[in-house]
């Protein structure tokens, strides 16, 4: 399976998340340079948005994003909220999906539930099999 | 001859170009960006739907809204304040400065839904009754208790989130049913701006408590754990009666329970702790669900969904000022 790359605030809510899916990711540092990906990967990002919805996106993520290597590699993106936000709810997902060209997979309240858990796992899982015998197909 | 006592300490002027927390900022950004008044929204046009509600349904609605006025009333002239005295950062301070006013503001709004849609006989009655109700009043002394000033900075935090993000739902529930069903929508307008800084003040105090937890000692934090999840029983069997006497009537109080459920493991998230509800009893009426973020699922996602496929379109090129700061 591919990689999985997150950013979480000192609230923790993502970290959390992430933690309990129990599968390998790589935190976004809050301040600096990105890293450079060399694989393929999903982004799990929470949501900061205003009541008009600006900033849902948070800074370390669009640092690692403008890198065009890195935006190349994203495959999909899996957002954090509050349904307390009405319309904005995990408006991050759908602002990258939308400049990247990627699906949003998931969306979730805060550090999620266990059933968000257990359809993370079982998402990503089919989601990379499916991607997996996509790029069979291409060079077959 | 000169005063030989200490001279009075004066506070350092707070210089918001150097920050301590960054999340400071970040949430007096979003505050204040998101400050609201209630003129802002057109309660009148609601004259006709609330003619339509029986007496018995505006009798419960202006109880539920003067139980929500007494949450706000607490946590603007007492919570917020005694928050202030604990605050590691002056930034923090600011911010909550912010918070106590809006609760003022939400106070505020309450009276303006009553003196828009309703008699004065009536709201006076509905008053009388929160002060006599037992369960609001021994839910507000829960959390009034924890804010004694000699109470521990994180037994405070603690007991205002818990207000914040936990106690209001019992009350928020119903302007959301009646929005479900097209009825009182501007003034379910109103109360999702309340809802919405709610979220704020419960998920920026929460921060705070998170903070300062790491501050103390293991056996401390394990100390303040098993506090929060007894005070949230405790209020939880407050909440659950008053639930009942408020929503059987209306054939509602299972669904407003799963409601408070969903809501008291998202406060429990705000501290930082895990859930205490089940998945299986925070299964909420999508009706609710729907009318507390309007909009929110019409796009469905990927994992959610029947397996749809996507189309990946070609990739634009980025730069910091297209993400909308």
């Amino acid at each position: 399976m591919a990689g999985l790359v997150f950013f979480s605030s000192r609230s923790g809510n993502t970290a959390r998340l992430v933690e309990r899916l129990g599968l390998e990711a790589l935190r976004l540092p809050q301040a600096g340079p990105p890293p450079e990906l060399d694989a393929p990967f999903v982004l799990v990002s929470p949501t900061f948005a205003d009541g008009e919805g600006r900033g849902a996106v948070p800074k370390p993520v669009i640092r690692l994003l403008n890198n065009t290597r890195n935006r190349a590699l994203l495959r999909g993106v899996i957002a954090g909220g509050n349904r307390n936000f009405g319309a904005t709810f995990a408006l991050a997902g759908e602002v990258i999906a939308r400049k990247c060209s990627v699906p949003v997979l998931y969306r979730f309240e805060l550090a999620g539930t266990e059933t968000d858990i257990t359809r993370i796992r079982a998402g990503l899982a089919r989601f990379w099999a499916a991607q997996e015998s996509q790029t069979c197909l291409t060079q077959a | 001859m000169k005063d030989m006592t200490q001279p009075r300490a004066v506070p350092k002027a707070i210089n918001w170009n150097r920050l301590q927390d960054d999340k400071d900022l970040e949430i007096w950004n979003r505050l204040t960006v998101n400050f609201w008044l209630p003129e802002k929204v057109p309660l009148s046009n609601d004259i006709q739907s609330w003619s339509q509600l029986t007496p018995d349904e505006q009798t419960l609605t202006i109880r539920v809204f003067t139980g929500l006025t007494l949450l706000d009333t607490i946590q603007n002239a007492v919570g917020a304040p005694t928050l202030m005295q604990d605050a590691i950062t002056p930034h923090e301070e600011s911010v909550l400065s912010n918070i106590a006013f809006m609760e003022a503001v939400h106070a505020r709004s309450y009276s303006s839904v009553f003196s828009t849609l309703c008699q004065t006989t009536e709201v006076d009655e509905a008053f009388r009754w929160s002060a006599d109700n037992e369960h609001l009043q021994a839910k507000s002394r829960l959390i009034l208790d924890e804010y004694d000033a000699t109470a521990s900075p994180l037994r405070k935090k603690v007991a205002s989130v818990f207000l914040e993000s936990f106690l209001f739902y019992s009350g928020f529930y119903l302007p959301m049913h009646w929005s479900s069903r097209a009825r009182l929508t501007n003034t379910a307008d109103l109360i999702r701006l309340i809802i919405r800084d709610e979220a704020i003040h419960g998920y920026y105090i929460g921060y705070k408590f998170q903070r300062g937890l790491e501050r103390v000692s293991e056996a401390e934090r394990k100390e303040i754990k098993d506090f929060a999840f007894a005070l949230l029983f405790d209020l939880y069997d407050i909440e659950a009666r008053y639930t009942e006497q408020l929503y059987d009537g209306l054939g509602l109080t299972e669904d407003v329970k799963n409601f408070l459920h969903y809501n008291a493991n998202k406060a429990l998230q705000n501290l930082g702790f895990e859930a205490l509800f089940p998945d299986e009893s925070c299964r909420v009426n999508p009706a609710i669900m729907a009318a507390l973020s309007p909009g929110s699922d019409e796009n469905h996602d990927f994992f959610s969904g029947s397996g749809s496929s996507y189309v990946i379109g070609k990739a634009e090129a980025t730069e910091d000022e297209d993400w909308d700061f």
